[in-house]
């Protein structure tokens, strides 16, 4: 699916690229587009701009639209807010073991189907393809009373266990394994190398691409999660960032700065990543709308 | 390799290789299907079976029959998210297909910062819902935010946006417009790389014109991928929530009360999981006969859509 995707989009190489671009005149479409996309950026660029802002200059009427100079108050108050960074840590915590895990049980999972043959693959694979399809509303209240029986509501581990790995992290793994050449691993069966050796040793250096799809994915989905936490989580040094935010902008509602500060830092490590993995992360969207 | 002894035959040499394959397998595959099936197979069905029971998530449930979904339909309530809901996918869904196919055409030409543009229409995809609601109930704020403010500016009245009935589902469904357009538009952009050029330039040799060459080569190259848009926008639409959560609770007098966030309600504000899960089985059962309808669909189109 992926490497299906790259070979679509890959761009002309960049020296002929660069000389055509060179004799590309102004184009007129520049008009449409250019305004489109300072509307899609104003918000975020109002954003940054108002968590720099001092309250004051915050709570004219009419707003300022530009701050008078960089303050961080907003910043400091939030960095020195009991809260706030055990909600950061809790946040990085929760997301960091989702993309390990979903790596590593990706890797394997994807490798199985993809290469063994095993009793019941086929039943497995068509179950946890049907999963890809079940709405999480269906599976919300349920999977809050397993949380319960397993005592684990209040606790990171009711927001780490469901998250540990997802259906979509095997079939993009199994995708992409399936698109490689099997002769690269049949010398290394022929000369007996254990099925885990040949994984770490041949397969996975080939697998950036998909790998760091899968990585992107999960942080940006766990990252940016309000439903589960909201239903797992009630004790505030449990919170996420997502879930402080909430809180944080009904009690703060005077001291905007302080909120869109933190706003900013609840946005900003999403932004790195896709912007870091932005290559892979479009192609593997693109990849998935390409399947229909 | 471990020793084979010499008695045994190839045959189950190969058997004994199978069902160690066969083991490795599973181990490889447990994690995922503990975890997938675990917290999603089983809740399918135990949902099915709370949609039947009183269960306030503490104590024991009690077997109430048919008496949660006849109480659905006679609540007001519940009428009002899905009509709300229905609204916000009407809108939703084909807004953004059309925005995104259109600014994909703008933008599959070589022209300069196509990549920044294509960057900034997707960027906003990326940022939380959460975030985007504290965002825009602070720019949309009626006294403080910068959009009454520039409504000033250019002598227009000041608009209540998210705290006017009226108003607020539409602003919310600007607000989606606003962070999901990108992502049609990057699927969008993929597609068009498979229209032939070939097919292109022979059409504007006999003398098509632009929309012609739109509708009788590009949109059809696109049509399968507008099928999957139409389905994933539409899932996206259904299950809206943390927005709604984060910038108007569902108010004002229920206006952007959508259908997950009456499921959420029930089951966690007003404990009444079971009735929670009849509306999450309703929902389901309206997502399910999408799929098939979609399915079916298909098939007319090209008897071998399946394949696809």
């Amino acid at each position: 699916m992926i490497a299906h995707a790259q070979s679509r989009i890959r761009l002309p190489s960049n020296g002929a690229a660069a000389a055509r671009r060179r004799r590309l005149p102004f184009s007129a479409w520049h008009l449409l587009l250019a305004p489109l996309a300072l509307l899609f950026a104003a918000p975020l660029i109002w954003l940054t701009l108002s968590s720099v802002m001092t309250d004051a200059e915050i709570n004219k009427f009419p707003p300022t639209l530009w701050p008078s100079g960089v303050h961080l108050d907003g910043y400091r108050f939030v960095l020195s807010n009991a809260k706030f960074p055990t909600w950061f840590v809790n946040s990085l915590i929760v997301s960091g073991t989702a993309v390990v895990s979903n790596l590593a049980f990706g890797t394997l999972g994807g490798y199985a189907f993809a290469r063994m043959r095993f009793i019941g693959s086929r039943t497995m694979l068509v179950m946890m393809l049907a999963t890809l399809v079940v709405p999480f509303q269906l599976t919300m209240i349920p999977t809050f009373i397993v949380m319960k029986w397993l005592g684990l509501i209040d606790t990171l581990g009711a927001l780490i266990v469901p998250a540990l790995v997802t259906p979509f992290a095997v079939f993009l793994m199994r995708q992409f394994f399936l698109s490689l050449p099997r002769e690269l691993e049949e010398a290394a069966w022929i000369d007996g190398c254990s099925t885990l050796r040949v994984l770490w040793q041949i397969v996975l250096p080939l697998s950036r691409p998909a790998l760091s799809t899968v990585a992107v994915l999960t942080f940006l989905t766990t990252w940016n999660d309000l439903t589960w936490p909201l239903i797992a989580i009630n004790h505030d040094s449990t919170y996420t960032l997502q879930l402080g935010m909430t809180t944080f902008h009904g009690q703060h509602q005077t001291h905007w700065s302080a909120v869109m500060a933190g706003n900013v830092i609840t946005v900003a490590p999403v932004l790195l990543a896709f912007l870091g993995a932005q290559k892979a992360f479009i192609e593997s969207i693109a990849g998935s709308g390409l399947k229909g | 390799m471990s020793p084979v002894p010499i008695a045994l035959t190839p045959l189950s040499q190969d058997a004994r290789r199978r069902r160690r394959e066969s083991t490795t397998a599973w181990l490889f595959i447990s994690p995922s299907v503990l975890v997938i099936l675990g917290l999603s197979m089983i809740p399918v069905i135990w949902s099915l079976l709370l949609s039947f029971q009183a269960n306030d998530l503490v104590t024991p449930s009690r077997w109430v029959g048919m008496d949660n979904y006849s109480a659905l339909f006679q609540d007001p309530n519940f009428g009002q998210a899905v009509r709300n809901t229905l609204i916000y996918t009407v809108l939703f869904v084909p807004l953004s297909i059309a925005f995104g196919l259109a600014l994909a055409l703008a933008l599959n030409r070589r022209v300069r910062l196509v990549s920044l543009y294509r960057t900034l229409f997707f960027v906003p995809f990326v940022v939380s819902a959460t975030a985007q609601g504290v965002l825009f109930s602070f720019m949309l704020d009626p006294q403080v935010g910068v959009a009454n403010s520039l409504l000033h500016r250019l002598g227009l009245s000041p608009q209540g946006f998210l705290t006017d009935p009226a108003q607020a589902l539409f602003v919310l469904i600007a607000i989606t417009l606003w962070s999901g357009s990108g992502f049609c538009v990057v699927v969008y952009l993929a597609a068009l790389q498979d229209v032939p050029q070939t097919l292109l330039e022979a059409a504007r040799l006999d003398g098509a014109g632009r929309w012609n060459l739109l509708r009788h080569i590009v949109f059809p190259t696109v049509m399968p991928v507008t099928m999957f848009l139409l389905v994933w926008q539409t899932i996206t639409a259904l299950q809206v929530f943390d927005l709604v959560y984060v910038s108007t609770k569902g108010g004002p007098l229920g206006s952007t009360t959508l259908i997950v966030f009456f499921i959420w309600q029930q089951a966690f504000r007003n404990f009444t999981a079971g009735y929670g899960a009849a509306a999450a089985y309703v929902l389901a059962v309206a997502l399910l006969g999408l799929g098939l309808a979609r399915r079916l669909l298909a098939r007319r189109r090209s008897p071998e859509g399946n394949l696809r």
